[in-house]
């Protein structure tokens, strides 16, 4: 379904304030998420505290998977940011879209490929960074050229490649989804028999983008540590 | 739950919201930029540091109370030794004891024994003594009692005229007689 996007420009810049709404919505969640349940720490873990130490955990097993830990520890939190925020953002879209006036003002933030571009330029700019802070410039600019210096071209391209699949893959499972969602809710569900008939396949659907959603965050996590991994660890 | 949407539904699928307007939204992107640094940095400060923090606390304790236990496991094992060697030397002196007692029992039963038997030795001397006296003193009771007595008789029966020599002569075969006859 097409609906307008809610643009302003404002110091020449164009914002599209659904975005800015979702964005800053997703944020909260995390936020008032994680805050809330680290609110009350124990040495025995209880409630709340568990799942996040276990969110903790599963992303320390993911950087663990990709390089040593003395080196990918420092990414810890920003995988537990990245993992915890993306998920949210790909869950808020799920349940209802908010349309006023033609105007789509609720959706997922990652249903925007500016968001997840966004986010993937961030990490390979992150990757860079850290390669050269982590292992100096020399040790840098020399993977470029190996295994021959003929791959240097290719290396360039991959890096954007890299970028572009990153944000674009998240974009596409998320907003392909909310597309088939609004859908099966507008295009079918007028009139008591289309409801009906739009019911069934909304849950499974529902159900289907819940796994998507997860799925993806998990991918988008992996995806940074690996590309994070490549730059900061020396045997590649 | 279904989709809120109340509006007129257009049959243009136009992919993206993009499509709608030309040009990039930098402000979204700065927007999206600074709230995940934002969003991060409390995050670091409210929850995951924390989190990390009691996380590696409790590392830290199990690894503690593991250390700990180690320690006292090797304590307990030492005190057990020293109970153990302390037990073996109160056995052995205990063994001792007895040893020294048994042996002084021993010295003192023989020292008891041999003490009776010189004491029932020295009572059987001086019985055996009392008894020679007595009968000595017996013996010569009966010597001048005799004497009396057969001179006594004698002068009675023969009436006749004896000196003492022939007397005592008479008294001794008389005597001599009566040993013998015993």
């Amino acid at each position: 379904m097409h609906h307008e996007a809610p643009i302003v420009t404002f110091l020449g810049l164009q914002f599209n304030l659904a975005n800015i709404l979702m964005i800053t919505v997703a944020s909260a969640i995390v936020f008032l998420l994680a805050v809330l349940s680290t609110r009350r720490l124990a040495m025995k873990p209880t409630g709340m505290q568990n799942f996040m130490e276990w969110v903790m955990d599963f992303v320390k097993n993911i950087i663990n998977s990709t390089m040593d830990w003395k080196d990918g520890g420092r990414f810890h939190i920003l995988g537990i940011t990245i993992i915890m925020y993306i998920f949210v953002s790909n869950m808020l879209g799920l349940p209802f879209s908010v349309v006023v006036d033609g105007t789509l003002w609720w959706k997922s933030p990652t249903a925007d490929p500016a968001v997840t571009l966004t986010l993937a330029t961030l990490i390979v700019g992150l990757s860079h960074f850290y390669g050269v802070k982590m292992r100096g410039a020399g040790a840098y600019g020399r993977e470029f050229f190996k295994p021959f210096w003929f791959m240097f071209p290719i290396k360039i391209i991959e890096e954007f490649a890299n970028t572009l699949t990153l944000g674009l893959r998240l974009y596409g499972n998320i907003y392909a989804g909310e597309i088939l969602l609004s859908l099966l809710a507008a295009g079918l569900a007028t009139g008591v028999g289309g409801t009906l008939a739009a019911a069934l396949p909304m849950l499974v659907w529902q159900g289907f983008s819940v796994f998507v959603g997860a799925i993806q965050s998990f991918i988008f996590c992996m995806l940074t540590m690996v590309y994070l991994a490549h730059k900061v660890s020396s045997d590649h | 739950m279904k989709g809120v949407n109340p509006l007129v539904v257009t049959n243009s699928l136009v992919l993206g919201a993009a499509a709608a307007h030309t040009g990039v939204n930098w402000g979204d992107i700065i927007f999206q930029l600074v709230m995940f640094i934002i969003l991060m940095v409390l995050l670091k400060i409210f929850a995951w540091g924390p989190l990390m923090g009691i996380m590696k606390q409790r590392e830290d304790h199990v690894a503690g109370e593991i250390s700990a236990a180690e320690q006292s496991r090797v304590e307990a094992k030492k005190l057990l030794e020293e109970q153990r060697s302390l037990l073996k030397e109160a056995r052995s002196e205990a063994q001792v004891l007895i040893e020294n007692a048994k042996k002084q029992g021993d010295i003192q039963r023989e020292e008891i024994i041999a003490v009776a038997r010189t004491e029932a030795e020295r009572i059987k001397e001086s019985a055996k003594l009392e008894i020679e006296q007595q009968k000595e003193k017996a013996v010569s009771a009966i010597r001048e009692q005799v004497a009396s007595l057969s001179v006594l008789i004698a002068s009675k029966v023969i009436e006749k005229e004896l000196n003492a020599a022939d007397q005592d002569k008479l008294i001794n075969e008389y005597i001599q007689e009566a040993g013998d006859q015993r």
